[in-house]
């Protein structure tokens, strides 16, 4: 994939300055932020701080009060350009899922592919059911999104992002509204989708996975980014005091203080 | 000497069982069987209805609903998208015209249709023409706030959904967002439907022709003539057994639809 305009081909995704705004509520206080190609990046930081409206931001579905959006070299902030088009490059998974109640699960996969990438029926039928392979779920293509558990509604979101054929996939807590033993095969979906090299951003509490798969672990408080780093160094040592005491609260809950910058959290 | 809760309530049960069968037993004494069939249930007048009851009288009722409702349907979409729209002048337009139209008596607009579209323009249009317009221009006031309510009613990340894989807004309110909202609002719609079957009998203002005829106005007919109550309880039974099926249809559709949900 070549970068358009000379850019780089390597970034992904370009933030500079990003500014939003909810009435006299700062949200995001200027985030600048790169990510390149084949990365996998995790957000994680307080509920309040920012960080799924920054996920919302890079595709627009959270229009930025100010400063700039750039995927794959395009600019999303710049309202000439064809927001629709560059979204169906950005893969999108929501906390609660969003599938269309409506459709059975093989059309909430084909039903974007045929209206805007206009995809005949048999082509996005087959490339639906590639993608429901991929997540494990081939066999309940026939099935409505209700008749499947939130573990399986998470998967077939994330095989109906795929249908789009994207080159990044943006995730919002993808597993904070699953039951705990459901948590498990989501993430292995999205364990594999990193090692085939998809560019992930993923806001997320799952602090295994974060160590675990991501190339770059993000800590965010009221808006703003505070350290970012590889895992271990953001996870294991974290340099600044709220990153520790936002990981001793999600780690330990109920225990007391403990030493962040001793032998960290236990993958 | 107190009961417990649930001794009261059995002893509440029984005593209404108790008056349901005293106010039946006396009704069953005191009415005049006799009088009452030959008023209300005379076979000779009920025979002399069919098959004119059917063959026009009720077809004409389901005719006229059908295309009032038609177009209130599409009316009321419009009128509900406006609503919803960005756009203020469209949101005002449309409220105004809700306002007026859900204001109005319905037998006013058939008025209006019949004695004023012939004054203002000269021509008369067929009835069937009028009969659409009038009911569908009532209609649509109604219909165009529950179809704005289903709108409303679903959830912000089925657009969210859609956007994100790359759909216009309009596609993705085309086939994500109204298909949804009429789910919602199809048992709301379908009462509308109801009303709109027993206002179809307004079309009585406008004078009719004996093939014209709808139910209400073929039951006054007959009564006219025949001096027997019969053949109004005919035309009753005949309205029950088009919205009684609607009734039961909704049930079966809002069932399959907790399925889907």
């Amino acid at each position: 994939m070549s970068g358009a305009d000379g850019r780089e081909a390597a970034v992904a995704i370009e933030v500079v300055d990003l500014h939003k705004r909810f009435g006299d509520l700062e949200i995001l206080t200027g985030i600048d932020l790169v990510v390149h190609e084949g990365e996998v990046v995790c957000v994680v930081g307080p509920s309040g701080s920012g960080k799924s409206t920054l996920l919302r931001c890079i595709n627009q579905l959270e229009q930025s009060t100010s400063g700039t959006v750039r995927v794959e070299g395009v600019e999303l902030t710049d309202p000439d350009v064809d927001i629709d088009r560059v979204r169906r490059r950005i893969g999108m998974v929501f906390q609660s899922f969003n599938l269309f109640p409506h459709l059975r699960v093989l059309d909430n996969l084909t039903i974007a592919q045929r209206r805007t990438l206009k995809r005949g029926r048999s082509e996005a039928d087959r490339v639906a059911t590639a993608n429901l392979e991929r997540v494990g779920l081939a066999d309940k293509a026939g099935a409505y999104p209700a008749q499947l558990s939130g573990g399986q509604q998470q998967r077939v979101a994330i095989a109906r992002a795929l249908s789009m054929d994207p080159s990044l996939m943006l995730f919002d807590e993808p597993t904070s509204s699953l039951d705990p033993e459901l948590v498990g095969d989501v993430l292995a979906v999205m364990r594999s989708l990193a090692n085939e090299g998809m560019t992930m951003m993923v806001v997320t509490h799952e602090i295994g996975f974060a160590r675990e798969v991501a190339d770059r672990v993000i800590f965010m408080d009221e808006g703003a980014v505070v350290e970012e780093g590889h895992p271990d160094r953001v996870l294991g040592e974290p340099q600044h005091e709220r990153t520790r005491i936002f990981l001793q609260r999600i780690l330990a809950p109920t225990s007391g203080p403990v030493d962040a910058g001793g032998d960290g959290p236990s993958g | 000497m107190s009961m417990s809760p649930r001794r009261k309530g059995r002893v509440a049960r029984g005593v209404q069982y108790a008056v349901l069968a005293v106010a039946l037993l006396l009704f069953a004494f005191f009415a005049d069987w006799v009088e009452i069939q030959q008023a209300f249930f005379d076979p000779a007048v009920a025979a002399s209805l069919f098959p004119r009851i059917l063959t026009v009288a009720l077809k004409n009722t389901v005719l006229y609903t059908a295309v009032g409702f038609a177009f209130g349907l599409a009316l009321g979409l419009v009128l509900a998208l406006m609503k919803l729209s960005s756009v203020g002048p469209y949101r005002w337009l449309a409220t105004l015209y809700i306002e007026v139209f859900r204001g109005l008596p319905a037998i006013l607009v058939f008025v209006a249709f019949g004695f004023g579209v012939p004054i203002a323009f000269g021509t008369v249009f067929p009835i069937l023409t009028t009969v659409m317009l009038a009911l569908g221009l009532v209609g649509a006031a109604y219909i165009a706030e529950t179809i704005r309510a289903g709108i409303q009613a679903v959830p912000r990340g089925q657009v969210e959904a859609a956007r994100s894989l790359g759909m216009s807004t309009t596609w993705a309110t085309v086939s994500i967002v109204i298909p949804q909202a009429f789910r919602i609002v199809l048992p709301p719609l379908t009462n509308e439907l109801i009303l709109l079957t027993k206002d179809s009998s307004l079309i009585y203002v406008l004078g009719l022709s004996l093939s014209d005829f709808d139910l209400t106005f073929f039951g006054r007919d007959v009564l006219n003539q025949s001096k027997s109550m019969t053949a109004i309880v005919v035309a009753g039974a005949c309205y029950l057994i088009i919205t009684v099926p609607l009734s039961l249809v909704v049930r079966r559709l809002e069932a399959r639809q907790a399925l889907t949900r």
